[in-house]
């Protein structure tokens, strides 16, 4: 027995000791890594990508990781990453860290997404609301002074005289920063009183389960869960295309009359590892050409076929920095997109 | 004055009524568990095949398994085994048998206990900074290892200094009066008869590292990743053989990691799968503590005082 523990320890002393001394001086050739980060809204079209660019190139290596589009952007800009998913353009902020760091990047856009607004089925009043409606249900002055909204009454007259439930996502995502951007009209800008949370599958639950329940989040949670859930069309003063209410699908979202909700989503790319690297190049390029099948798989809205030919032809030119620095980011529809690709 | 049988019969009452309260408790904590383990093994028993265990992650929920998930939270435990059982055991041992008892010692007793009930994310901003950045040892296994060490070791001091505490002082007594020394005494006496507390404590240790999540996300755990470390000495890499400890280097993911992935995907498709590493996390952890338990009761056979 004391042998036997005498034994262990030397063991596990020798073993320690030269782990440490082996391990920590040398560095894996990890050369052969395609690093990816960000965004968990444009994690699983990365990750479909991933997979079959894996299964098409052996030998070549692609993690991804989730760490939300700020995350993904801070490690971005320390030049950590090759690539970053983002769920919103990259921020002054962002773009001006990068620039002190040196880091040089490509902007791509690679499909849609649309911010959906759901109501429980039971719900036969709010099947369409406008953008003021919204915004007067959100904005932060709702939890605090006198006309506050606590009830669909508050809302418009004629409405229940019942207690709203409102969930949202929390505010770490890309998706709080766009809507409460696009509806309140200043990212992070929101209401408190909300049933918050990171985990979208709860927010469906908690308005699937509530008559009076309001929420918003990703379409392709709306479109997984629509036998459960309505969508209520948004109407919009300054809408270019429309007039009228307009409900989330791929065809106004397309067609740009889903505003302002619908949203680009982005990599962007290290322009020092598209040089250096051959493989982050080809799985760049292979991301561009299969971007519209699978993102449609995993239940987003691809963009058009042109918009992926101009995202090859920027990595052809290696033009960088983003359109989107300085300009309104909100309420785009994919025309505006594309004349920005142009410039 | 009452009559004594009243006393008594009162007595047998309180007895009986905590019994039933205290079997309620229990009942209460064992159902719990029952139905977690219960609700998990109906979504997640089906997915759980061979085929589970030996695939990558996929879109596509069938194809989708959790090798690189198992096989990341597995090494990154025999790395904080590697770490923390040593220097926990030894630790507890100065500062229970050896350590003078001053304002120094107790100062680091005071800290000890502290760093228990330190946030484990806390130990992931500390690691982010200390290993990732300064150390430079990079998002890897290495790092969650040693993060998972340290976030543990408190644990297994605690749990060894408890063990050496629970044997009688007139056992050291006897054996110093026998002329022993005091490594005799340690490794013949003191560390036979608490090895049962201390691995119980190890391995309760363990079962909370296998669970966390919020430390390795802080310092870089990757969600999707179709390759393994590299084994050693097996292929060349880049002109030259893996080398014994590459794989240390190597970047990972665990499965608690995985599962919440595939909790919060949209749909319903991803939630057996969720449910079955669910499974597979839950028969780790009971499976510690059965061997835990084991160990325990073989040792404390052995030993009557």
């Amino acid at each position: 027995m004391s042998s036997g523990i005498r034994g262990s320890i030397l063991v596990a002393a020798a073993a320690f000791a030269s782990f440490v001394v082996a391990a920590v001086p040398r560095a894996l050739a990890q050369d052969t890594i395609v690093k990816v980060d960000g965004s968990s809204t444009v994690y699983p079209i990365t990750e479909a990508v991933a997979e079959d660019f894996q299964k098409a190139n052996k030998g070549v290596k692609v993690t991804v990781g989730v760490s939300g589009s700020g995350g993904g952007f801070k490690k971005f800009v320390r030049g950590e990453l090759d690539i970053t998913n983002s769920s919103r353009p990259i921020t002054q902020s962002e773009a001006d860290d990068a620039a002190k760091n040196g880091i040089e990047y490509i902007e791509l856009p690679i499909a849609f997404d649309a911010l959906t607004v759901v109501i429980n089925k039971q719900n036969t009043w709010a099947t369409s609301m406008t953008v003021d409606e919204l915004k007067k249900l959100w904005e932060p002055a709702s939890d605090k002074d006198a006309k506050r909204v606590t009830k669909w009454s508050d809302i418009r007259a004629g409405w229940p005289d019942s207690k709203i439930e409102l969930y949202g996502p929390g505010t770490d995502s890309g998706t709080f920063d766009y809507f409460t951007e696009a509806i309140v009209g200043k990212a992070k800008s929101s209401r408190g009183d909300y049933t918050a949370s990171e985990d979208d599958n709860t927010l469906v639950k908690g308005v699937e389960g509530n008559k009076n329940a309001l929420g918003y989040f990703g379409y392709a949670y709306y479109i997984s869960h629509q036998k459960r859930l309505k969508a209520v069309d948004i109407q919009w003063d300054k809408n270019p295309q429309a007039k009228t209410p307009v409900g989330p699908s791929k065809e106004t979202v397309v067609n740009g009359s889903y505003a302002p909700l619908s949203r680009p989503l982005f990599l962007y790319v290290n322009k020092k590892s598209l040089l250096s690297q051959p493989h982050v190049k080809m799985f760049t390029e292979y991301y561009l050409k299969n971007a519209a099948k699978l993102s449609e798989e995993v239940r987003y809205i691809p963009l058009p076929a042109k918009a992926y030919e101009f995202g090859q032809k920027r990595l052809d030119t290696l033009k960088t920095g983003s359109v989107f620095l300085g300009h309104e980011h909100v309420g785009l529809n994919i025309e505006d997109v594309l004349a920005r690709e142009e410039k | 004055m009452r009559p004594i049988q009243h006393i008594i019969r009162k007595g047998q009452l309180q007895d009986q009524l905590f019994k039933v309260l205290g079997v309620g408790l229990t009942l209460v904590c064992l159902g719990a568990l029952g139905a977690l383990v219960f609700n998990l093994a109906i979504d997640g028993l089906p997915r759980l095949t061979l085929a589970f265990l030996s695939s990558f992650p996929s879109r596509r929920p069938d194809d989708a398994g959790i090798l690189s998930a198992w096989v990341g939270s597995l090494l990154i435990m025999i790395l904080t085994g590697l770490l923390a059982i040593p220097l926990g055991i030894a630790a507890g041992i100065y500062l229970e048998e050896y350590a003078r008892k001053n304002w120094f010692t107790a100062l680091i007793e005071v800290n000890i206990a502290n760093l228990a009930g330190v946030p484990s994310i806390i130990y992931g901003l500390m690691a982010l900074g200390l290993l990732v950045y300064r150390f430079q040892l990079g998002q890897s296994i290495i790092t969650a290892g040693i993060t998972l060490a340290f976030l543990i070791l408190p644990i297994v001091i605690v749990a060894t200094r408890e063990a050496l505490r629970a044997i009688p002082q007139n056992m050291r007594e006897a054996a110093y009066a026998l002329g022993a020394s005091r490594w005799q005494v340690m490794k013949d006496h003191l560390l036979p008869y608490s090895a049962g507390g201390i691995s119980t404590g190890v391995i309760i240790a363990l079962g909370r590292a296998i669970g966390e999540t919020a430390p390795l996300v802080t310092i870089g755990a990757l969600t999707y990743i179709a390759f393994l470390p590299p084994v050693p000495l097996t292929h060349t890499q880049g002109g030259q053989l893996v080398g014994l400890f590459d794989w240390a280097k190597s970047p990972f993911t665990v499965l608690p990691i995985q599962m919440f992935n595939w909790v919060s995907r949209p749909g319903d498709d991803f939630q057996a799968n969720a449910a079955a590493t669910g499974l597979v996390l839950m028969i780790a952890t009971l499976g510690m503590n059965a061997i835990a338990i084991t160990i325990r009761y073989r040792i404390r056979r052995r030993i009557k005082w």
